[in-house]
């Protein structure tokens, strides 16, 4: 287990707790955890953001290669093209590709919110509600030669009671390694806890 | 349990007063939607609440009070409150208080019959009332389909966008009404409504009527019996651009017809019907226009029987080659040419139709052209019956090389299996054993040879024109690519995605507001819009699309069998 700092570090509102580790890559994450209220839990993963040397690096190597071409053919094109290919693709690459923050919402007896926040601003969310949610469990992977951990959500059948029908696997761009995912695991299972502690209402079980 | 409360935003700054809204019990949550203001008489809200039931089928009841002190806290007033909730029995009653203008508002809950006296949580939701009212949840729950035990086991987010979309009649009233109830929702500033829409929806009665009137001519002349006969009912089949116009007919009738739409999905789909027609009529007097100026219908007419004399041309220079050494492969010469004259006096007909018919063609053209105002899709489909009409002796030198070919084939394998002692037993669908006498199989071993040796040459024939043919089709099949695209695109999905993207609803999402300990836990709840690609694929108009009936694997068995491959189906086509 990382050994983590125990007071919030700067930058961070109080009442927030934030730890650093490490994803199945090796990069640095930091899991913040906020508690909103008795059934109210935020979690959220930050990845390190982009980095200018590596920016500048991929950008000279493709101005380098296009110079190199317009010297060989002469046509004043291929610079121009050169500069909006990377611009292109670096709007693509940051509004598409780079996620910065993946984060899990749990309100007890209202769902599970799951979000991703890209380098460009861009918010992607998903809500599942309590009453689809079966479980949330930490599976392992056999992928090439790694053996991989990762938080899933699982849903409930409509049909069959006890079967599962879907399986939402939870951080897929932050794959933090197992410490961090038993932290989040420990936080989620204590407010699902609580929906079987309360008396069930009439419902199909 | 926690207790939900869903508080519509434009009641914030509401005046104090009672709650009411539809209580849901399985979900342990109270969607509120309107406020009531005093001065009030309990009877004549129980009377307006049991009308509002009757007509909405939404259960409707009294569920709090509401308690806006600007100044201080009001101790009677909040007295006053507490015992309302005798007169208007509602088990829990929620009580909503708001100081001044501060955000976190106190919540509490008092329940009477119950034993234990839980401190409940309480969340408090806030929602934009007037979107999820115009919101569509998608998948949309089938309300036909599902079992009445469905329905109630619905996700509580359906729920609550049924309980705001039904209450529709009670959003009506306004502040300005005179009547004995006042009520503050997200209309009670008064309905705002536009008179070009109002005018379009009062002069849609008439127009649908004149179109259904036209549409039902058109169709009982197409359904006389004078185009039925054999040669012309062949020619409609063949045609695509029959095929475009029935299609557009059918979307015509669609639209025009007066029956209200039942649900989301058919008004959807009448509204994308409407928006691909106009867009494109819209495109093909574009391209009419661009035609006609500048006389480009001229220039085309006059490119176009050199054009078709260059394709010709090409095609004899093909076989002269085909009929030498082409690609250093030895043919057999005599069945070289006899084939070879055979297609070369084919091309020389059909250069003499195509120049009989070239004083007449700029005239055809300027009259098709004009067709071009139906829509760019119906343009397109006479673009692509041009070029079939234009390559039909390719079509023809394929069918012969088809032809020709496969009775090779059989006639080989048939032969071959003489060669080894055995045959096809037509009644078993087999291959079995059978003794033949010495003169068949004389006559079968030489007519082997024979037929192996011609071969090459017709496999050669036969490899030319079915590569010439494939190019054909493909070009035809990329014209109706862009037919079908123009045709399913639902574009005014896609548009009101863009521009009020609240209005289809893939789920929602939450935002965590500023909390206070010791107060309820504020969350807002907004509109999760739907993707593009799900729009596209939700939305989608059905067409008669063409689209590869054969797998590649049945595609290549077909060639190298030499059997004739209609590589579009149309859907309603019999199987051959």
């Amino acid at each position: 287990m990382e050994a983590g700092s125990c007071g919030p570090p700067p930058g961070c509102p109080p009442g927030v707790e934030e730890r650093p580790f490490r994803s199945a890559s090796g990069e640095p994450l930091a899991l913040r955890r906020r508690q909103h209220s008795a059934s109210c839990r935020e979690l959220a993963l930050r990845r390190p953001r982009l980095q200018l040397r590596s920016l500048s690096a991929v950008t000279s190597a493709v101005w380098l290669a296009a110079y190199g071409v317009f010297v060989l053919s002469e046509n004043s094109m291929v610079l121009s093209a050169a500069i909006f290919i990377t611009l292109i693709g670096l709007i693509i690459y940051l509004h598409f590709v780079k996620i910065d923050q993946e984060s899990l919402l749990v309100i007890g007896s209202l769902g599970i919110q799951l979000t991703s926040s890209y380098a460009s601003g861009k918010e992607s969310t998903t809500f599942i509600e309590m009453s689809r949610v079966k479980d949330v469990v930490i599976n392992e992977a056999i992928y090439m030669q790694k053996v991989i951990y990762y938080l899933c959500i699982l849903l409930k059948d409509p049909q069959d009671p006890q079967g599962v029908s879907e399986v939402v696997p939870l951080f897929q761009s932050s794959q933090p390694r197992l410490d961090c995912l038993m932290e989040v695991y420990k936080s989620c299972q204590e407010i699902l806890d609580q929906r079987k502690e309360a008396p069930q209402s009439s419902g199909i079980k | 349990m926690v207790l939900k409360v869903f508080f519509p935003s434009c009641c914030s700054s509401a005046e104090s007063g009672i709650l009411i809204g539809r209580w849901i019990s399985e979900q342990n949550s109270a969607v509120i939607l309107a406020v009531v203001h005093f001065p009030f008489i309990p009877v004549q809200v129980k009377q307006y609440l049991s009308e509002l039931q009757r007509v909405t089928k939404v259960n409707v009841s009294v569920l709090g009070s509401w308690n806006n002190s600007k100044q201080e806290k009001e101790e009677s007033l909040s007295e006053f409150l507490e015992d309302l909730g005798t007169i208007f029995s509602h088990e829990p009653w929620i009580q909503i208080s708001k100081e001044g203008d501060s955000k976190f508002w106190s919540c509490s809950t008092l329940q009477k019959r119950s034993n234990n006296h839980r401190e409940e949580e309480i969340i408090l939701v806030y929602y934009d009332q007037r979107k999820v009212m115009l919101s569509c949840l998608h998948p949309p729950l089938d309300t036909a389909a599902s079992t009445a035990q469905e329905a109630e086991d619905a996700s509580r987010l359906s729920a609550i966008f049924d309980t705001v979309a039904k209450s529709k009649v009670l959003f009506m009233t306004d502040k300005y009404d005179d009547g004995p109830i006042k009520l503050t929702h997200w209309q009670s500033d008064g309905v705002e409504a536009s008179i070009i829409v109002e005018l379009m929806k009062q002069a849609s009665v008439p127009a649908c009527m004149l179109l259904t009137f036209l549409l039902s001519l058109i169709s009982g002349a197409c359904k006389s019996r004078m185009l039925k006969f054999w040669p012309l009912s062949f020619l409609w089949s063949k045609l695509s651009t029959c095929e475009q116009l029935a299609h557009r007919l059918q979307h015509l009738q669609v639209i025009s017809s007066n029956k209200k739409a039942q649900n989301q999905t058919q008004l959807m789909r009448k509204a994308n019907i409407f928006v691909s027609l106009l867009i494109d009529v819209a495109l093909g007097i574009l391209l009419m226009s661009w035609l006609y100026r500048k006389n480009r219908i001229g220039h085309l007419a006059d490119t176009l029987i050199p054009v078709a004399d260059h394709v010709a041309e090409e095609l004899q220079d093909l076989l002269q080659w085909l009929m030498g050494a082409p690609a250093g492969l030895k043919m057999n010469r005599a069945l070289d040419q006899v084939l070879g004259r055979f297609f070369l006096y084919h091309i020389h007909l059909w250069i003499s139709y195509i120049h009989l018919m070239s004083p007449f063609i700029e005239m055809i053209l300027w009259y098709v052209g004009l067709s071009a105002c139906l829509g760019l899709t119906v343009a397109l489909c006479i673009l692509s019956d041009i070029v079939a009409l234009l390559t039909f002796h390719i079509y023809c030198f394929y069918v012969y090389g088809a032809r020709l070919y496969c009775l090779k084939i059989y006639g080989l394998s048939s032969l071959w299996r003489l060669f080894r002692g055995k045959k096809w037993n037509v009644l078993r669908q087999r291959v079995d054993s059978c003794s033949y006498d010495l003169d068949q199989l004389f006559i079968g071993t030489l007519l082997f040879t024979i037929l192996l040796f011609l071969l090459p040459t017709t496999a050669l024939y036969y490899l030319v024109f079915t590569l010439l043919r494939l190019l054909v089709v493909i070009v035809q099949g990329l014209i109706h690519l862009l037919v079908d695209l123009v045709d399913s695109l639902p574009l005014y999905s896609i548009i009101l995605r863009l521009c009020r993207s609240y209005r289809l609803a893939a789920g929602v999402k939450f935002r965590v507001l500023e909390q206070q300990d010791g107060k309820p836990l504020r969350l807002l709840m907004q509109i999760n819009p739907l993707s593009y690609g799900s729009v596209v694929q939700t939305y989608r108009l059905p067409t008669y699309s063409c689209y590869p009936k054969d797998s590649w694997t049945s595609l290549c068995k077909k060639l190298f069998l030499g059997e004739l491959i209609y590589p579009w189906k149309h859907k309603g086509e019999k199987q051959d």
